[in-house]
């Protein structure tokens, strides 16, 4: 399911996808092409000083850029794929899987935990789109699902940034059940009137999009993220026609209706806590 | 044979015989090679279908001949209204849906629908729904719920249509609310894959208390073709994809993705449509009658539960990564 822009970034799974951070101190931005200083780039939470296209970040660093310091208790790093389908391609399965914990350090496609946003406590659950291109197999499912049924359990909000190409292949029809299963646990997080903020980053496509990302109580996106069902490479070979400028980024989206604002990433952490105050009735803070 | 698919070239072969043989002047000794030959045939092809292989089936599951939504509307149901749009935007005329009465009582079916010839499979966007079809199949379904008739889902797509409209509609969207919203309804829900299950648009009218297959259908989280572009370099590698990505019948049950198959005719679906309609009937029946005595509290703790405990991983007792 829309995974197409693993054939962009096939065979470079070892590599960030737009920038080379550390490479040395200065980079050139991938949108406006424009050299600019690293260090300035890192100030301004990976947004381009020039542009303000925000940068492809890691799980790692989009929590340390939302949860207080010292306050996220990460949750379910245990959990492991059993190869269901014992799948091969030009590659094993198992040996992606494993390539992508060493290259990511991280367990999966995504992490999940409780932390503080501001001073308000919610469970908050972030997509590494280094691992397997942030796609969604049973392990993922499953995270989601605990870190929903936590939220329901201590009563608190629920906060998930998405950066997927959707459903993991590798995994089959599993993975397309993940769909159902996180939307069923979102379904029960409504019951008990426990809010739920979706924010979208670049890029959110396919199963992740036509699941859980899409059921935010409040849809926030990062400026200029693709954010689709279908690929734009699938639509385009659909139809044959060229697809129109900005199409599925998330001016387009705020344009027709599917979200409800867009953040810069310097503003994102401030607008979450406002968002979780206003549902946990606290009075706003000033400043 | 007509609409003959390649692997069955070598049933072909004698079927032709057998037509020749049928052509020249009657006698004993043609009625017996003829005899012969079609006891030949008939072991040949139980082999063949014995050992069908997944791109074998995914051919037999698009075959251009296999009765759809709308043959088993009326193969199936006494009676059947059909209703449109989803108040809206529009009516997608690749998903349809409407009231129904099996053996005497209501019940409201939404199925895809793929067309038969070339005018109607472009009127139906060859069974690719738009977000109004997905936002159609969910007003049918909780009317379904309002008054208390269970639902009977037909799932036969190659996918949610990829097109401009669809995205500015909210394609995603509309998939995502009928995931949640099945999640809830307090009614029975019966999904039946008859011929493609193609992802998430399958999924978006599948989360059925009872999930079933027909048995040449698939259920896939991408089409052969598109795993294979992605994985392989090459869509021409669709049966090595179709073969790796466990998409059969039999596969989603050992999987437990579904609850069951629904036998076909030897020879595919297509050979008999009123066989193929009397396994579905029997079917149905059954599950209506499992479904239709529990309460409506017990039929969405079901359904959650059943789709709560699909996945396959294992807990390890080493915590790995962690931010």
């Amino acid at each position: 399911m829309a995974a197409w822009f693993r054939r962009k970034t096939d065979g470079s799974e070892g590599k960030p996808s737009r920038v080379h951070i550390a490479e040395g101190l200065w980079i050139k931005c991938d949108s406006c092409k424009e050299i600019v200083y690293r260090a300035e780039v890192e100030r301004a939470g990976r947004v381009c000083p020039k542009c303000l296209y925000p940068f492809r970040v890691s799980a790692r660093e989009r929590v340390a850029l939302l949860a207080d310091p010292g306050t996220f208790e990460e949750r379910d790093t245990n959990l492991e794929t059993t190869d269901p389908l014992g799948f091969r391609d030009t590659k094993k399965y198992r040996d992606r899987v494993r390539a992508a914990v060493e290259k990511t350090k991280t367990d999966e496609a995504v992490v999940t935990g409780v932390a503080r946003i501001g001073g308000v406590p919610a469970v908050l659950c972030v997509f590494e789109f280094g691992f397997l291109g942030g796609s969604m197999g049973s392990v993922v499912g499953e995270k989601l699902t605990r870190a929903i049924e936590l939220a329901i359990d201590k009563h608190l909000p629920v906060v998930i940034v998405s950066a997927s190409g959707g459903a993991r292949m590798q995994e089959g029809i599993l993975s397309l059940m993940q769909m159902a299963k996180t939307a069923a646990a979102l379904e029960r997080l409504g019951e008990r009137r426990l809010p739920y903020v979706s924010v979208l980053t670049d890029p959110t496509t396919g199963g992740v999009t036509a699941s859980f990302a899409m059921l935010g109580d409040i849809i926030l996106a990062e400026p200029r993220a693709l954010i689709g069902f279908a690929g734009p490479r699938v639509i385009a070979e659909t139809i044959r026609q060229p697809l129109p400028e900005g199409f599925q980024r998330s001016e387009f989206l705020l344009e027709h209706g599917q979200i409800d604002f867009i953040v810069d990433r310097r503003e994102l952490k401030e607008t979450l806590r406002r968002i979780l105050a206003f549902f946990a009735g606290e009075p706003p803070r000033s400043g | 044979m007509p609409d003959a698919l390649d692997f069955e070239e070598p049933l072909l072969e004698l079927e032709n015989r057998i037509a020749a043989l049928q052509a020249e002047d009657d006698s004993p000794r043609v009625r017996e090679e003829i005899a012969k030959l079609e006891e030949r045939l008939h072991r040949q092809r139980q082999k063949t279908y014995a050992s069908l292989t997944a791109w074998q089936r995914t051919q037999l599951a698009r075959h251009p001949k296999r009765p759809h939504t709308r043959d088993f509307l009326r193969l199936l149901f006494e009676d059947f209204v059909e209703l449109h749009g989803d108040r809206l935007y529009g009516d997608d005329a690749a998903i349809v849906g409407g009231l129904a009465r099996f053996e005497g009582q209501g019940i409201v079916v939404i199925g895809h629908q793929k067309g038969r010839d070339t005018r109607e499979k472009i009127a139906r966007n060859f069974g690719m729904p738009h977000p109004e079809g997905y936002r159609k199949a969910l007003r049918l379904m909780q009317l379904a719920e309002k008054f208390g008739k269970p639902i009977l889902a037909l799932i036969d797509t190659p996918g949610a249509y990829p097109g401009i409209g669809a995205e500015e509609r909210g394609q995603a969207e509309a998939i995502a609310r009928n995931l949640r919203a099945m999640a809830a309804l307090r009614t029975p829900i019966v999904a039946i894959v008859t011929g493609e299950g193609g992802s998430g648009g399958a999924l978006a009218i599948g989360m059925g208390n009872r999930v079933l297959m027909l048995e040449y259908a698939i259920y896939s989280v991408i089409s052969p073709e598109g795993c294979a572009a992605i994985l392989w370099g090459d869509a021409a590698k669709a049966p090595e994809a179709a073969a790796a990505m466990r998409i059969t019948a039999p596969d989603l049950l050992r999987l437990g993705v579904i609850d069951a198959i629904v036998p076909e005719p030897l020879g595919g679906a297509h050979r008999d449509w009123d066989a193929s309609a009397a396994a579905v009937r029997a079917a149905l029946r059954d599950q209506l009658a499992d479904l239709t005595p529990k309460s409506s509290e017990a039929l969405v703790a079901e359904r959650y539960e059943k789709f709560r405990r699909l996945g396959a991983f294992e807990e390890t007792a080493v915590e790995r990564g962690g931010a």
